[in-house]
């Protein structure tokens, strides 16, 4: 087995679960300030259980293990061809050892051939930057928070959203309340203000790919991030949306360029069980260091 | 806390209300996209499986094949469940359900059918699939696994103490369109 192949493997074994530190001290953090014993704690706890109980049996943290979604940094002259064909052996083999659920099925056919490889699956984003380092990042997006995701197309007339930041708010608190009990929250938005349609969702789900306690360097942006959760955190929504204090663990925003005639909010919604790892590899493929 | 045991019968249902934290023992079936569709378009259910007085899991575990060829489930937390909102009314009145496991809640059809016909939704937590599986204690039986692969076959599981919450109850109350009004009204106040 190639070095690669193993890393792969290790980093698809630890992102399905384990849950990254960022977000785990974010949802101990909502726990402590639920009121005790509610609905909203008792999901806390189950959550918080499930966590320690996954990352110790090194089994999936949910059954959904996701789409798999593949973020490579490598620079000029990488071979992503060969990178590609072995992290679809490296899926085919976590498989196997049940890290992913048999979750990849045939939109034509309906038939799910157990090895969660076919057209698209994995998805793999590559870009080329001018350093040495090759670093992989990995996102497990389930289901029931991919479905939630919304795009809208300013002007809005029924959300009376306008082509300004007071309209994306809109949009994106809309997003919120539409996604309530259905995404698993407390749950962390990333969102694209622009772009074309692919493009919007393209980046709105690299937001997913920041710390959650990191700031958005554009101050407006910043704001706009601020403000979402505090008010998302305000609606009452809750864990599971079953009331309670804690709607939302982050909100993460960027802007694209758009055409004139169009103006894209598109909004990814990422639930808690939140799986996001990923490794800066050496030269012959090993894991040099965790990124998160 | 209140347990739940099989059988689920209509009078344990009735006694349950909005809000009631459950443990559920006993048998329960999952069934979810495709069991729905294919019940609602007429399908019969295999040989083996009754819905009378049982409960329906929206989930698509992750099972290991163990030597012996029996089934360890390994990752089993609830799916979304409002994609079954235009067959579940159907299922519970035509195969006799009393409990629909699921996360996210249903819509007005299923809480007319939970009234109508005496069944609860019981909200499960979406996303921690290990503290769900260790309350699975067997996986009794498969069903239909070739025909619409593992995680839309029907598992006959025997769970212990498995928790949820009574979301739906058989009364005509739903947490779902409380939270809904309220912080719809809440976020109205903030735009």
């Amino acid at each position: 087995m190639s070095h690669l192949l193993d890393s792969l493997v290790e980093l698809i074994r630890r992102t399905s679960a384990e849950i990254p530190d960022d977000v785990h001290r974010a949802i101990l953090a909502s726990l402590e300030n639920e009121q005790k014993n509610s609905l909203a704690a008792n999901a806390f706890k189950i959550i918080d259980q499930n966590i320690a109980l996954a990352k110790n049996k090194s089994q999936p943290i949910c059954q959904d293990t996701g789409s798999i979604l593949f973020y490579v940094d490598a620079p000029v002259g990488y071979d992503q061809i060969a990178f590609a064909e072995t992290a679809r052996e490296a899926v085919t083999l976590a498989t196997k050892k049940g890290f992913l659920r048999q979750n990849s099925v045939d939109s034509l056919t309906g038939k799910n051939d157990g090895t969660n490889v076919g057209p698209g699956a994995p998805a793999f984003h590559f870009h080329q930057h001018r350093s040495a380092v090759v670093s992989v990042r990995l996102v497990l997006k389930g289901g029931g928070c991919e479905n939630v995701g919304a795009q809208y197309s300013l002007p809005d007339d029924a959300l009376h959203a306008n082509r300004d930041l007071d309209g994306c708010r809109k949009a994106i608190l809309d997003a919120i309340l539409q996604a309530q009990g259905k995404g698993c929250g407390p749950g962390v938005l990333g969102v694209c203000i622009g772009g074309d349609r692919a493009t919007g969702y393209e980046l709105s789900k690299t937001q997913l790919l920041r710390l959650l306690d990191d700031r958005n360097p554009e101050p407006k942006l910043d704001a706009l991030e601020q403000d979402i959760l505090k008010t998302a955190n305000e609606l009452g929504i809750g864990p599971m949306g079953f009331g309670g204090k804690t709607t939302l663990l982050g909100v993460k925003i960027c802007v694209a360029n758009r055409v004139p005639a169009s103006y894209f909010v598109s909004v990814s919604y990422m639930c808690w069980a939140f799986r996001r790892q990923g490794v800066r590899l050496c030269n012959e493929g090993k894991i040099e260091q965790w990124l998160y | 806390m209140i347990n739940l045991s099989f059988p689920f019968t209509e009078e344990k249902i009735r006694a349950l209300k909005m809000g009631d934290e459950v443990l559920i023992s006993g048998t329960v079936f999952t069934g979810r996209d495709a069991v729905h569709k294919y019940l609602h378009e007429g399908g019969a259910l295999p040989d083996g499986v009754s819905f009378q007085d049982g409960i329906i899991y929206h989930c698509g575990p992750v099972m290991m094949k163990q030597a012996d060829g029996s089934y360890r489930c390994t990752a089993a937390g609830p799916t979304t469940s409002i994609r079954e909102e235009p067959y579940q009314w159907q299922v519970i009145r035509d195969f006799g359900l009393r409990g629909v496991i699921g996360k996210g809640g249903m819509g007005a059809k299923t809480q007319a059918a939970c009234k109508e016909y005496g069944c609860v939704y019981l909200h499960g937590i979406g996303g921690a699939a290990q503290v769900l599986a260790e309350c699975v204690k067997k996986v009794n039986q498969v069903y239909f696994l070739e025909k619409f692969g593992s995680p839309e076959a029907i598992w006959e599981l025997a769970v212990v103490d498995f928790p949820a919450v009574v979301t739906i109850d058989s009364h005509g109350n739903s947490l779902h369109e409380a939270v809904w009004n309220q912080s719809k009204a809440a976020l109205a106040e903030r735009v």
